[in-house]
């Protein structure tokens, strides 16, 4: 087997709870697993288990008591546990996307840029961004006279359709998706299977949290059950 | 990624002021590159507008060092550069934006003015090539054309703000200060700050410090946050994770405190 594009090695994660007198919340516990490009892993297990946060963590968006996370991509290869801010932003510019649940909208801008801004942000023109960016909506059938409003008024389901659309777009060669489908109908469910395809195809590596049966069927190459890790509370 | 956007574009190393026996900041040290936003965030008195004057010498630091890297990649030493070098920078490679616009525009001089101003201070010397940038700026921080002719003193508070923000940044500066630059704007013009400050750091890759209490301000603009409290830097980090996990006591107040929307 190749090197893997993603590689936990006994990562592990306690939040300490100043405000409640230092309460102790062990989260996760010697995390170890990989995910090879071209394929979809897929995190399972009950709520609470600690799936989001091993995303969050992948990220850099949680930090590691513990443990290391190799990312490998675009000719990088970083410890997202170790590494500084900015080679952090480094690697989700060009190596890591991530969808989360909720989209984090920024007042007044439109759905469009909102889309567009990763391929700005990695030096691409305005128009060509814009461009891709509508290409990629109408694969995830959010009506055309919605992409110049800002997001924070649409319908969940509306907002995740621009999150998974602005986490596609960039075409990441590692991506985190967070219930990509929770809030989908069946219609824009398939769109989110067809592009996790089309990712896998082109090489990317995928590691998903998805609790329907059906979706994880239709796109996991491995999967991963979290209980395993995570410790009793 | 250049080789010179591997040096950093300011480095602060154990800056410290005391006021007699009174500490405004303690071994401050950080480094900041090009294109890049930190947040300096605190709640008031905690020493966050000092360690701003410090930083653009507008204080004089007790300790510590500052290098700052020119254009041509000669780095200086800020603490002995001395008065006349602060002046040339804050001519040609600094703005400052404070939070009251009246500080940093000339009330009594037109927008057009105002803007141009900046630009004469470097050399400009054609008339119409001074008005057709000043009137550029003015339509890229949304202050409408027929306007240009006005002064400040006729603008909303919003307005002003803006317009600040263009006098400063007409002279495509490499480094930008700023002190609560959303503070006394209502919440809608404060999100169009927010955005067009966004936007204008993007393209055109300047590094800015921003100073604000205000932790939604800090997590939509900066990069990276540094928290200050009595003086001491109690946590500093990338953005999104100083604020989804705070590691310290004081961070988790501040953090836990913030009103939802």
């Amino acid at each position: 087997m190749s090197v893997p594009a993603l590689e936990l090695r006994n990562v592990t994660k306690t939040f300490t709870m100043h405000l409640q007198g230092g309460m102790k919340l062990p989260v996760l516990h010697d995390v170890s697993f990989s995910a090879q490009a071209g394929q979809c892993l897929v995190l399972s297990g009950p709520s609470g288990t600690g799936k989001s946060s091993i995303l969050k963590l992948i990220y850099g968006n949680y930090r590691c008591d513990a443990g290391e996370i190799w990312l490998r991509g675009n000719g990088a290869a970083v410890d997202m546990a170790a590494a500084p801010p900015r080679q952090i932003l480094t690697m989700r510019r060009k190596v890591l996307g991530y969808v989360s649940q909720f989209l984090r909208a920024i007042p007044r801008v439109p759905s469009l840029d909102v889309v567009a801004e990763p391929l700005v942000a990695a030096g691409l023109s305005r128009e060509t961004s814009r461009a891709r960016a509508a290409d990629m909506l109408r694969r995830f059938n959010l009506p055309e006279r919605l992409w110049s409003l800002p997001p924070a008024t649409f319908s969940g389901g509306e907002q995740q359709r621009v999150n998974l659309a602005r986490g596609f777009l960039a075409e990441h060669p590692v991506l985190l998706l967070d219930e990509p489908t929770a809030s989908l109908d069946a219609r824009n469910r398939d769109a989110v299977i067809e592009m996790i395809r089309q990712r896998k195809a082109a090489g990317a590596a995928i590691l998903a949290i998805v609790h329907d049966d059906d979706l994880r069927t239709a796109i996991a190459d491995t999967t991963v059950d979290v209980t395993r890790f995570a410790t009793a509370a | 990624m250049s080789p010179a956007e591997d040096q950093p574009l300011l480095t602060v190393d154990g800056i410290s002021r005391y006021y007699g026996s009174r500490l405004g900041c303690r071994d401050v040290s950080f480094e900041l590159y090009e294109g890049e936003i930190m947040a300096i965030v605190g709640e008031s008195g905690s020493g966050k507008s000092t360690l701003l004057s410090l930083l653009s010498g507008q204080a004089e630091a007790s300790a510590g060092t500052m290098r700052y890297r020119l254009r041509d990649g000669l780095e200086i030493d800020l603490r002995t550069a001395g008065e006349a070098m602060r002046r040339l920078l804050f001519r040609t490679d600094w703005g400052f934006v404070h939070q009251d616009p009246q500080m940093g525009l000339r009330m009594g001089v037109s927008a057009g003015g105002n803007i141009g101003e900046r630009l004469m201070a470097v050399g400009a010397r054609n008339y119409g090539d001074i008005r057709a940038a000043a009137a550029g700026w003015l339509h890229r921080v949304e202050i409408p054309a027929d306007r240009l002719d006005d002064t400040p003193r006729s603008y909303s508070g919003g307005m002003r703000q803006r317009l600040q923000i263009a006098r400063n940044l007409v002279t495509a500066p490499r480094l930008i200060f700023m002190d609560e630059p959303t503070g006394g704007l209502d919440v809608s013009v404060q999100a169009r700050l927010l955005d067009l400050v966004r936007q204008i750091v993007a393209e055109t890759r300047v590094a800015a410090l921003i100073v604000t209490h205000d932790l939604a301000v800090a997590r939509m603009l900066s990069h990276r946050i540094m928290v200050l409290k009595d003086g001491h830097v109690i946590e500093h980090g990338l953005t999104d994770q100083v604020l989804d996990d705070p590691h310290e006591p004081y961070t988790q107040l501040l953090v836990s405190s913030i009103l939802p929307a």
